[in-house]
């Protein structure tokens, strides 16, 4: 490799980017990845957020990763590997887990398929793929599975919003009525042969991933079918403010290698009855000694907005804990945040404030999520 | 875009519209367009002196804040203050939209500015609309 290439970054594009660009998407660089953070077409973050809250909106959520286990120690490689029980999945569940180090802090989230008997999907960040696929693949070695990363095989498309499942049925031959939330089918879409369709997502609403044929052309006849049967496109700005509305961590923000699960309230997706996995014993000493900081909820009482990063004050001014996420909130017409506090000052309904621009900014500790979908009634 | 000829730009994306001593400042709209939904702007009070070239207030979208840059030094003797309730009109009309008024402190401070034919080729070469 030359010195060129070397320093010159490699960024990576799905095989949706050409799309993308012809709709006049605005483009961002996200770990590493080309993508849409907003499509003016659709009206901006606003309006994609306010689709997918009350009709259906798409992502390209291709730089997502795959990971695959297969083989017949597929399910001791998982267990051994993340944090939740895997062994309580039938074929055809999916669970919220992590991948965690030695010392109890997070390699990655994911979602944990069991797509056959001995086969398990992961789905990872796009920001860890190399990360974790490494790191799966050198602490699974004892174990009879094979561990494939299949990232680039798939353009991966998530569906999202309470009309959501009324738009699939129109491109699929799958009972979608039949797949509860966290359960996969597989079936035709859009022609395709099966399609694996996981009825997951990441904005807090019910919805769809399906994982078609990475190909350009393939994916971008799938891709421009979901818009004709009436899906808003969305990028990742309302990606972001749709996951934050519903409080599900973002790598690096709410976890990352130095915030163990208990900090991070995952407590009831790390599941301490199973006798093993990495990082279980460091989560023992650090559940018997208690927490420095726990994540909170924060809503803004005064006009301001708490950014990621931005310090978290007692009312002395003392400096105490940091942002993590923090916008407005389109659907809840509020200003939010997440932050790490010590857990003395976790206390609902307590006052601290934000620093924002050298000033004290009040926000009230708030339960969350923030949102929470309405029950089908 | 056609940006309007009796206003002086900045290449911080800034306009500024003189009336006599006095002058009218905003944001422009290729300033908005990057910005996306508008929904929060930090504004100074009246009676603040604002330095040309120093920033004067910030502006924030849903995805990104931004500090705004005086195109002018002056006082300010207005703030408008229908944009705290109602961001979102600096995108529909970011040169309609104007945030503070200035008592100018001196005029032939615009000279140096950008003219509306100027601040487009700028605006092109940066890659805009």
């Amino acid at each position: 490799m030359s010195a060129l290439e070397a320093t010159t970054p490699n960024i990576r594009k799905t095989a949706l980017n050409a799309v993308h660009r012809q709709m006049g998407a605005k483009m961002v660089q996200f770990n590493g990845w080309d993508m849409p953070v907003e499509y003016p077409s659709s009206g901006g973050i606003i309006a994609e957020h306010m689709a997918v809250r009350t009709a259906v909106g798409v992502f390209d959520v291709s730089h997502m990763g795959d990971i695959r286990l297969t083989g017949p120690e597929a399910l001791g490689a998982v267990q051994h590997i993340s944090m939740n029980d895997a062994s309580r999945l039938a074929i055809g569940q999916a669970q919220y887990s992590a991948l965690l180090y030695p010392q109890g802090t997070f390699v990655d989230d994911v979602i944990v398929h069991r797509l056959a008997e001995d086969d398990y999907l992961l789905v990872i960040n796009a920001g860890t793929r190399e990360k974790d696929f490494n790191w799966v693949r050198d602490n699974t070695r004892e174990f009879n599975c094979r561990v494939e990363n299949i990232s680039d095989d798939f353009t991966q498309i998530a569906i999202q919003g309470p009309r959501a499942a009324e738009l699939l049925e129109t491109l699929t031959d799958a009972r979608l009525g039949e797949v509860r939330f966290y359960w996969v089918t597989r079936g035709t879409v859009c022609g395709l042969r099966d399609i694996l369709i996981a009825r997951t997502g990441y904005t807090g609403e019910d919805g769809f991933e399906i994982y078609v044929p990475a190909d350009e052309g393939t994916s971008a006849r799938v891709w421009n079918q979901i818009l004709q049967a009436g899906a808003v496109a969305c990028g990742l700005g309302a990606r972001n403010t749709l996951r934050l509305e519903s409080r599900l961590p973002l790598y690096e923000h709410e976890i990352s290698d130095t915030i163990n699960v208990w900090e991070a309230g995952l407590d009831r997706f790390c599941k301490m009855a199973k006798p093993e996995f990495v990082g279980r014993e460091a989560l023992e000493r650090a559940r018997t000694a208690g927490v420095k900081r726990t994540l909170v909820g924060l809503e803004m009482v005064e006009r301001g907005i708490a950014r990621d990063g931005y310090k978290i004050l007692a009312d002395d001014g003392r400096e105490i804990g940091y942002v993590t996420s923090g916008s407005p909130a389109p659907f809840l017409k509020k200003n939010i945040a997440l932050a790490y506090v010590p857990p003395e000052f976790s206390r609902e309904g307590s006052t601290l404030k934000v620093e924002i621009r050298g000033q004290g900014v009040a926000a009230r500790v708030v339960p969350t999520p923030f949102y929470k979908r309405p029950k089908k009634g | 875009m056609a940006y309007p000829a009796d206003l002086k730009y900045t290449k911080e994306h800034e306009w500024i519209k003189p009336d006599g001593g006095t002058a009218s400042i905003g944001i422009t709209h290729y300033a908005q367009e990057s910005l996306g939904d508008i929904v929060f702007v930090d504004m100074p009070k009246v009676g603040t002196e604002l330095t040309a070239g120093k920033t004067f207030g910030s502006i924030e979208s849903v995805k990104a804040v931004s500090d705004l840059y005086a195109p002018a030094s002056g006082t300010v003797t207005e703030v408008n203050g229908d944009l705290a309730t109602a961001p979102e009109r600096i995108n529909k009309d970011a040169h309609g939209s104007w945030l503070v008024k200035l008592k100018l402190k001196d005029p032939a401070e615009l000279g140096s500015l950008l003219s509306a034919a100027d601040y487009e080729k700028f605006v092109a070469e940066e890659g805009g609309p």
